[in-house]
């Protein structure tokens, strides 16, 4: 099932096309792994999903992002809502100068879903759910900057889906991090997956492998190749992709 | 070995030589720096000290100020510094906070470009031109308001507010600029709204910029000294207690010294007292100051990782 159908999509940084055309689907409750080259339009597309792009001025976007069949660029769309359902974990670790604790219930905060004692409950289910809370149970109220990277990067994925997303979005979620750290992150995206649809773009084609069950190939603003991750690396339809999974291009 | 290594015993002497002088003269500079800060501090005191000595607590802290009675009761004095100094922080705190907002979150950036300049132009305006302008323009405004004169402590604090504003406006903006992006779109992609994600995350982020802006800003307007003895009315006595508290005449510690300092006797109880004054506002800018420092050493360990 789909839950997310990419028709005929653009977008536009002033006059600058970097999304071509666009047209895949985006699976209910599987990994979606993006890849291609520096500069290709990954982050661009990520970013168009929730519509963080919008931020930028002077950007423009064309044709449709159905979700749930609804086009959410459709003028009567909330922005705020749509990034509530779609959360977005980015790729330098990005906590908030606050306590770890203030980092999880940011967003149950700002969009009053809990009363002060389910709060509790949300930020320890958040944690644990992000494979943190053995972590920090006893440290809530440091700091998040006392973390490491790759703590860091699991309470930004807490954060996230203490709002209940439905979607989650990652930016090369564990560039930023050591082989070890990116394993975690790797295995609870697998967990993840479970609960939520999640698109990620990676620099790395061995993790793209390990981790995605759908893989979208991006070269110049233009998806080349898209389909089910074993057999876009086993037997790539196209001569690019091929060049490209292999080392020769990129 | 590098050939830089090699050079002659000579040249070395005179390398070693230069980096001796280099190092005493900045040093000879930072302590001559703290010298002379002390020097003017033990002059303070030593011109001032009678004053604590020769008057009794009980009549120094007494409301009425009368020198050629010799009735020496700074009450009326630190009440008008405290009334012209919370009005202007009442004033020019919400309202510069919100212009930097402004111009920092909202503003289109053509506009931020113009006006940050302009606001920055504002600070240089001399203080007796804007003492003068209350004068002739705000105080026959405010006696319009209906208050008995318009020379009152709410002149005072509209003149100090005008002059504390261009610091905080720009010193905040600035601070909310340093605020890292990545905390907003953190913030805006969990569905906060532009709101929200200014006021939970970039607002306490800025906080130790923002306690500064305010503090520089405040604290040009409890020193000022021309623009407020012009407009506050100069009147040594304690409001009454009250909402029409701002609406009355006042005079300011820095005002009492400006306009008696050039008529008193070398070396009288009056001379000392003034400097007693001197004294005084010294120590309350000095725990206004480590209060300041305090806030934002708070926030400077937790930004590198300490408790909360
Ligand atoms: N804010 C922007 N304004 C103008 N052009 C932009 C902006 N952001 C990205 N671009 C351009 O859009 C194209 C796609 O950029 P994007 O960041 O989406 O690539 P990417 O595939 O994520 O690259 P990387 O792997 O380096 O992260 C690039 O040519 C880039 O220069
Ligand atoms: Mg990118």
């Amino acid at each position: 099932m789909n839950k997310i159908e990419v028709r005929n999509f653009s977008f536009f940084y002033g006059d600058f096309r970097a999304l071509k055309n666009l047209n895949l689907p985006i699976r209910k409750n599987k990994i979606t792994a993006l890849i291609g080259p520096s500069g290709c339009g990954k982050s661009t597309f990520l970013r168009s999903l929730n519509r963080m792009n919008d931020t930028i001025s002077g950007t423009r976007a064309e044709g449709e992002m159905l979700m749930d069949g609804k086009n959410i660029y459709d003028p009567d769309v909330d922005v705020v809502e749509l990034r509530q359902r779609v959360g977005m974990v980015f790729q330098r670790p990005n906590p908030f100068p606050q306590s770890i604790f203030d980092n999880v219930a940011f967003g149950p905060r700002v969009l009053s879903t809990a009363s002060n004692g389910d709060l509790d409950q949300i930020v320890q289910e958040s944690l644990e759910r992000a494979a943190l809370w053995n972590d920090v149970k006893h440290r809530l109220t440091d700091s998040a900057f006392a973390l490491n990277p790759g703590q860091q990067q699991r309470l930004c994925i807490a954060r996230a889906i203490a709002v209940k997303p439905e979607v989650i979005l990652m930016d090369e979620p564990a560039s930023a991090l050591d082989p070890v750290a990116t394993l975690k992150i790797e295995e609870l995206m697998r967990v993840l997956a479970v609960d939520y649809t999640i698109v990620v773009v990676t620099h790395n084609m061995q993790q793209a492998a390990r981790v995605s069950h759908f893989t979208g190939f991006f070269w110049l603003g233009e998806l080349v190749e898209f389909g089910v991750t074993s057999d876009l690396f086993s037997n790539p339809q196209k001569e690019l992709t091929e060049s490209y999974i292999t080392g020769r291009r990129g | 070995m590098t050939t830089a290594n090699q050079a002659g015993p000579q040249h070395q002497a005179r390398r070693r030589w230069g980096e001796w002088l280099i190092e005493n003269t900045v040093r000879l500079a930072g302590v001559s720096t703290i010298l002379i800060v002390a020097l003017i501090f033990l002059f303070l005191l030593k011109e001032g000290i009678p004053t604590f000595l020769d008057i009794p607590l009980r009549q120094l802290f007494s409301g009425r100020w009368y020198p050629i009675e010799s009735l020496y009761g700074i009450l009326p004095l630190l009440v008008g510094s405290l009334l012209v100094t919370i009005g202007a922080v009442i004033i020019a705190v919400p309202l510069g906070l919100t212009v930097a907002i402004y111009l920092g979150e909202f503003a289109p950036s053509w506009l931020r470009e113009f006006l940050k300049p302009l606001i920055e132009i504002l600070a240089g305006i001399p203080s007796i031109v804007l003492g003068f302008l209350g004068w002739v323009v705000l105080a026959p405004l405010i006696q319009n308001l209906g208050a008995s004169t318009g020379l009152t402590a709410f002149t005072g604090s509209l003149i100090l507010a005008y002059m504390a504003l261009p610091t905080i406006i720009s010193i905040s903006e600035d601070a909310l600029y340093a605020v890292p992006k990545e905390y907003r779109d953190g913030a805006l992609a969990i569905g906060a709204t532009e709101w929200q994600t200014i006021w939970r995350v970039v607002l306490p982020a800025a906080r130790s910029g923002l306690v500064i802006a305010v503090m520089l800003g405040v604290g040009r307007a409890i020193g000022e000294t021309m623009a407020v003895l012009m407009v506050t009315g100069n009147a040594a006595n304690i409001p009454k207690l009250g909402a029409g508290m701002f609406f009355q005449p006042v005079r300011t510690m820095t005002a009492t010294i400006a306009a008696e300092m050039g008529e008193v006797a070398q070396g009288s109880l009056h001379y000392s007292t003034l400097f007693g004054i001197g004294i005084i506002l010294f120590l309350i800018t000095f725990a206004i100051n480590s209060v300041a420092s305090r806030v934002v050493g708070v926030q400077g360990s937790r930004r590198r990782g300490g408790q909360l």
